[in-house]
C-alpha cells in the first residue's frame, strides 16, 4: 500500500519528496554501474599485469592523492552541513557551506590538473612515444588512470555546476526549509562522487 | 504541500563533524597500511577500508540509516551484482 | 463489468487526444508531459524506425537471392546488416513496448494520473530522438556508414574508417533515454499505486515493465561505458581493447554482452506482460498462477543477467566460463517455460475468442517457444561450435525477438488500439494480415534455421551453391511477411482516423484502463479508484 504522502501527492499533483529521492538513488545506481564497468576492466588488467600495475602506482604522487581524498571528504562534510542548515531554515549557513563545497571541488580539480600535467610533462599520456615503449601492463595502467580519473573529474565538474545552481536557488529561496529535495538530491550525487574517489584512491595510489 | 516523511529526521551538525573525523582517520589508516607492503592482503585491506568509508558516507551523509527499506537495499544489491559481473568475467580471465 | 469498488468515471471529460491546453498544434504534443501523449510520440517514432529497419532487411534479402555481388557490393552489405541491427535493436525492439505501452498504460494500470517524473519522461523521448538522429547522421558523415555489425566488436571497431565514434555516441544517448525511463517506471510503481493496490493486485503487464525497468537501470550503463571506452580508444588510443597495447578484445565482448544479453530481456519481458493481459481476457478466465508469472518476470531478469558468456563460447573464452554460462543459459529457460505453462493453463477450460489480439498472443507462444528451444540447443557447448555465427543464430533470435516481442507488440497494438484512439480497427481484415505475417515469418525464418544447421555463415554476402534454394525460399517468405505487415499497418493507420468509434471496454477487460473512456481523459481518472481485489476477475456470475 503506498503511504499517505504518496497518495496525497497523487491526488493533489504535488511533489513527492520521497519519490524524488528514490528516483535520485536509482540514478546513482546507474552511475555505480557506469563506473562499475571500469572497475571490472581495472580488475581484469590488474590480474593480468600485477607487477606493472604495482610499478604504475609507485609513479603516482601519494601526497596529492591523499590530499585530494581529504579535500573530497571535507566537501562531503560541508555538503551535509549545507542540507542540515537548510532544514533548520539557516539560509546563510547553508549558502556558506555550499560555497565551501564548490570551492573544495575546484581545489580537487586544480590538484588533478597539476597531477596530469606533471605526468604529461614526463611523456606519460595515451599513445605517447614513451608510454608505448613501456610494458603492456604499464600502458594499460595509465590508460585506465586517465580514463577513470578523467571520467570522475567530469563528474566533479558537473557536480560543481549543479551545486552552483543550487546555491542560486538557496539564495533565491526556491530551495528552503519546506522544500529542499533538490538540494538533498544534489547532495546525494555529490556524496557518490566522493565515494567513487574513495575507491579510485587506493586502486591507483596505494596498492602495491 | 511537500511531504518530507522519512526525511523529517534532522541530524545534529556535530554528528557530521564526527563522521568526517572518522573518515579522515580511516584515510590515514589506509595510507599507512599501504606502505607496509602486505602483498596480496594489501588489496583486500585497502578495499575493506574503502568499503567501510563508503558505508559511513552512505549511512550518515546520505541518510540511508533514516530511510525506509527499499532505499537500503539498493547499494548492497548493486555491490552484489557488480561482484557477480566481475566474478563471472574472472571465470574466463583466470582460467584461460 | 466495472471494477468492484472503483469509483472511476467512465464518462469523464474530453479525451486526451483533444484536450486543449496552453499550447496548440504540434507543440501540444512535443512539449506535453502527459504520459499518454508521450506514448503516442514514441509510437510514431518507433514505428518509423521499424519501417526503416524492415526496408533494410528487405533489401538484404533481395541481394541474397543471388550469391556474390548482386544488387549491392560487399561493403554496402556490411553496412546494411549493421544498420538493420542498430536500428532494430536500439531504436525499435528495446524501447518499443516499454516506451509506447508502458508509458501509456503503467499509470492507468496502477490507478495513477501519470508517472512519477512526467517532465523527465518527455526528456527521455527527446534523448531517443537525438540518439536516432545522430545514428542517421553517422551514416553520411565522417567515414560513412558503420560496417562493424551492431555489436561493434574490437579491434575492428577501433580500426575501421567508418564513423564509429558518432554511431557509438548515438547509442550512448539512446542508453541514457532507457535509463531514465527505467528509473521513472520503478519510482512510479513504488510510489503511485492507488490505495488498495498491493503488489500482488497489480496487472501482470506492470510486473513485466517493472522487472524490465530494473534491467534498464542496471545493465544499460555497462554498455554506455563500454562504448565510451571505444570512443576514447579511437580518439586517444588508451589501449583498453587493443591487443597491440595489452588490451583484451574478449574483455570488450564481456562488457558488451553484460548489457546486450539482459537487453533481450528488456525486449521480451514487457511483451510477455502483454500476453499475460491478453490471454485472460480472451479466455474469460483469471490468470493461472499469478504469483508464479509475477516472480518469473523477476527471475528472468535476474538469471538472464548471468548468461552473457554464451555469446562467446567460441571466441576464446575459458572452458570453465563456457560450462558455467551454459548451465545458467539452461536455467533461464525455466522461468520462461513457467510463463508458457501458466498461459496455457489459463486457456484450459476457458471460453476462447479468436480476436486479433488473441491470435497474436497464441502466435507469440508458438514462435517464442521455437525461438526459446533453439536457444537452449545453441546454449549447449558442443552444438554451439557448429552453430555459432551461422544462420541458425539469426533464425533463433528472429524467432524470439520478432516472433516473440514483435508479435507481442502487434498483439498489444490491436488489444489497446481502441483504448488509445477511441476507434476500432477493421476486424475482418486483421486476421488476414495476421495469417500472411505468420506464414511469411515461418517460411522465412525456419529456412534460416535449416540453412544455419547446414553451415551457412551469417553476415556473409556470398554463399555456396548448395544454399541457394533455401535462400530463395527465405526471401520469398520475407515478401509474404512484408505483405502481411503492410496490410496490418494500413489497417491500423486507416482506422486511427476513420475506424468506427470504440466503447470504453470492447473486450470485456477487467484491468483499470477499461474502466475509463476510450480514449482516456487527460487526468485518467475522475477520482483515483480504491482497489479491493486482484486485476483479473472473469469467473464471477453474470460474466459475459
Amino acid at each position: 500500500m503506498t503511504d499517505a504522502a504518496a497518495s496525497t501527492a497523487i491526488e493533489h499533483h504535488h511533489a513527492d519528496a520521497e519519490g524524488a529521492r528514490l528516483g535520485m538513488w536509482l540514478f546513482l545506481l546507474s552511475e555505480i554501474f557506469l563506473f562499475g564497468g571500469l572497475f571490472l576492466v581495472y580488475s581484469v588488467y590488474r590480474f593480468k599485469n600485477p607487477a606493472d600495475f604495482h610499478a604504475g602506482a609507485a609513479e603516482m604522487s601519494r601526497f596529492l592523492g591523499t590530499l585530494n581524498t581529504v579535500v573530497l571528504l571535507t566537501s562531503s562534510l560541508t555538503m551535509a552541513l549545507s542540507i542540515a542548515a537548510i532544514q533548520r531554515a539557516n539560509r546563510s549557513l547553508s549558502s556558506w557551506m555550499l560555497g565551501f563545497t564548490i570551492a573544495l571541488s575546484l581545489v580537487f580539480l586544480v590538484n588533478k590538473y597539476f597531477e596530469w600535467t606533471a605526468h604529461i610533462g614526463r611523456g606519460i599520456y595515451p599513445n605517447s612515444h614513451y608510454l608505448l615503449s613501456q610494458p603492456k601492463g604499464t600502458i594499460l595502467f595509465f590508460g585506465l588512470y586517465y580514463t577513470m580519473t578523467g571520467l570522475h573529474g567530469v563528474h566533479v565538474l558537473v557536480g560543481a555546476l549543479v551545486l552552483t545552481v543550487m546555491l542560486v536557488l538557496v539564495r533565491k529561496r526556491v530551495v528552503d526549509s519546506k522544500s529542499y529535495v533538490l538540494l538533498e538530491n544534489s547532495g546525494l550525487y555529490w556524496h557518490l562522487v566522493d565515494i567513487i574517489w574513495i575507491f579510485l584512491f587506493p586502486l591507483f595510489y596505494l596498492i602495491t | 504541500m511537500n511531504h518530507e516523511s522519512a526525511e523529517a529526521h534532522v541530524t545534529p551538525y556535530r554528528t557530521y563533524v564526527y563522521v568526517w573525523i572518522s573518515l579522515v582517520v580511516l584515510t590515514g589508516v589506509t595510507v599507512t597500511v599501504a606502505s607496509l607492503n602486505l602483498g596480496l592482503a594489501s588489496i583486500l585491506v585497502a578495499l575493506a577500508i574503502a568499503g567501510t568509508k563508503s558505508t559511513i558516507v552512505l549511512a550518515q551523509f546520505m541518510h540511508l540509516k533514516n530511510e525506509r527499506g527499499v532505499f537500503k537495499i539498493l547499494i548492497p544489491l548493486a555491490v552484489l551484482i557488480l561482484v557477480v559481473f566481475i566474478g563471472l568475467t574472472f571465470t574466463d580471465v583466470a582460467f584461460r | 463489468m466495472t471494477e468492484g469498488g472503483a469509483s472511476a468515471g467512465v464518462h469523464s471529460g474530453a479525451s486526451f487526444l483533444d484536450e486543449k491546453g496552453r499550447r496548440t498544434g504540434i507543440f501540444a504534443w512535443i512539449l506535453s508531459s502527459d504520459h499518454k501523449r508521450i506514448g503516442i510520440l514514441y509510437l510514431f517514432s518507433v514505428l518509423t524506425f521499424f519501417f526503416a529497419g524492415i526496408v533494410l532487411g528487405f533489401v538484404m534479402r533481395l541481394k541474397m537471392l543471388v550469391a556474390g555481388p548482386g544488387i549491392i557490393s560487399a561493403q554496402t552489405y556490411n553496412e546494411l546488416f549493421t544498420f538493420h541491427g542498430v536500428i532494430m535493436i536500439f531504436l525499435v525492439v528495446i524501447p518499443a513496448v516499454p516506451t509506447i505501452f508502458g508509458n501509456f498504460f503503467l499509470p492507468l494500470h496502477i490507478g495513477a494520473r501519470d508517472v512519477s517524473f512526467p517532465v523527465l519522461n518527455l526528456m527521455s523521448w527527446y534523448l531517443y530522438i537525438t540518439g536516432a538522429v545522430l545514428a542517421l547522421v553517422s551514416l553520411v558523415t565522417g567515414g560513412g556508414g558503420i560496417d562493424t555489425g551492431w555489436t561493434f566488436y574490437a579491434p575492428y571497431s577501433l580500426r575501421t574508417h567508418a564513423n564509429v565514434p558518432l554511431a557509438v555516441f548515438a547509442v550512448f544517448i539512446l542508453g541514457m533515454s532507457s535509463v531514465l525511463t527505467g528509473l521513472n517506471f520503478i519510482t512510479t510503481t513504488h510510489r503511485l499505486r492507488a490505495p488498495g493496490m498491493t503488489w500482488f493486485r497489480m496487472p501482470l503487464f506492470v510486473w513485466g515493465v517493472y522487472a524490465t525497468a530494473w534491467v534498464q537501470v542496471i545493465a544499460t550503463p555497462v554498455i554506455a561505458i563500454t562504448l565510451v571506452l571505444v570512443l576514447i580508444e579511437r580518439i586517444f588510443g588508451v589501449g583498453v581493447f587493443d591487443p597491440a597495447k595489452g588490451g583484451d578484445p574478449i574483455l570488450y565482448q564481456h562488457l558488451f554482452w553484460i548489457y546486450s544479453h539482459p537487453a533481450v530481456y528488456i525486449m521480451i519481458l514487457p511483451a510477455m506482460g502483454v500476453i499475460s493481459e491478453i490471454i485472460p481476457v480472451f479466455s474469460r478466465r483469471n490468470i493461472f498462477g499469478y504469483k508464479a508469472v509475477a516472480f518469473s518476470s523477476m527471475a528472468i531478469a535476474s538469471v538472464g543477467s548471468l548468461v552473457w558468456g554464451h555469446h562467446m563460447f567460441v571466441s576464446g573464452e575459458s572452458y570453465t566460463a563456457n560450462w558455467i554460462f551454459s548451465l545458467f543459459t539452461f536455467l533461464v529457460a525455466i522461468p520462461s517455460a513457467i510463463k508458457v505453462f501458466n498461459w496455457l493453463a489459463t486457456m484450459y477450460g476457458g471460453s476462447i475468442r479468436l480476436e486479433a489480439p488473441m491470435l497474436y498472443a497464441l502466435a507469440f507462444i508458438f514462435l517464442f517457444s521455437i525461438g526459446g528451444l533453439t536457444g537452449v540447443i545453441q546454449g549447449s557447448l558442443a552444438a554451439n561450435v557448429h552453430l555459432h555465427d551461422t544462420y541458425w543464430i539469426v533464425g533463433h533470435f528472429h524467432y524470439v525477438i520478432f516472433g516473440g516481442m514483435g508479435f507481442g507488440m502487434f498483439g498489444a497494438m490491436h488489444y489497446w488500439f481502441p483504448k488509445m484512439f477511441g476507434r476500432m480497427y477493421n476486424k475482418r481484415l486483421a486476421p488476414w494480415a495476421f495469417v500472411l505475417e505468420l506464414v511469411g515469418f515461418n517460411v522465412f525464418y525456419f529456412a534460416l534455421l535449416v540453412l544455419g544447421w547446414q553451415g551457412m555463415p551469417r553476415r556473409y554476402y556470398d554463399y555456396l551453391p548448395e544454399f541457394h534454394a533455401l535462400q530463395v525460399v527465405a526471401t520469398v517468405g520475407s515478401w509474404v511477411l512484408v505483405a502481411g505487415l503492410a496490410l496490418m499497418f494500413a489497417n491500423l493507420l486507416h482506422s486511427v482516423f476513420k475506424g468506427p468509434k470504440a466503447p470504453a471496454n470492447p473486450w470485456g477487460g477487467s484491468t483499470l484502463e477499461w474502466q475509463v473512456s476510450s480514449p482516456p481523459p487527460t487526468e485518467n481518472f475522475e477520482k483515483i479508484p480504491v482497489i479491493t481485489q486482484g486485476p483479473y476477475h472473469f469467473e464471477e456470475a453474470g460474466q459475459v
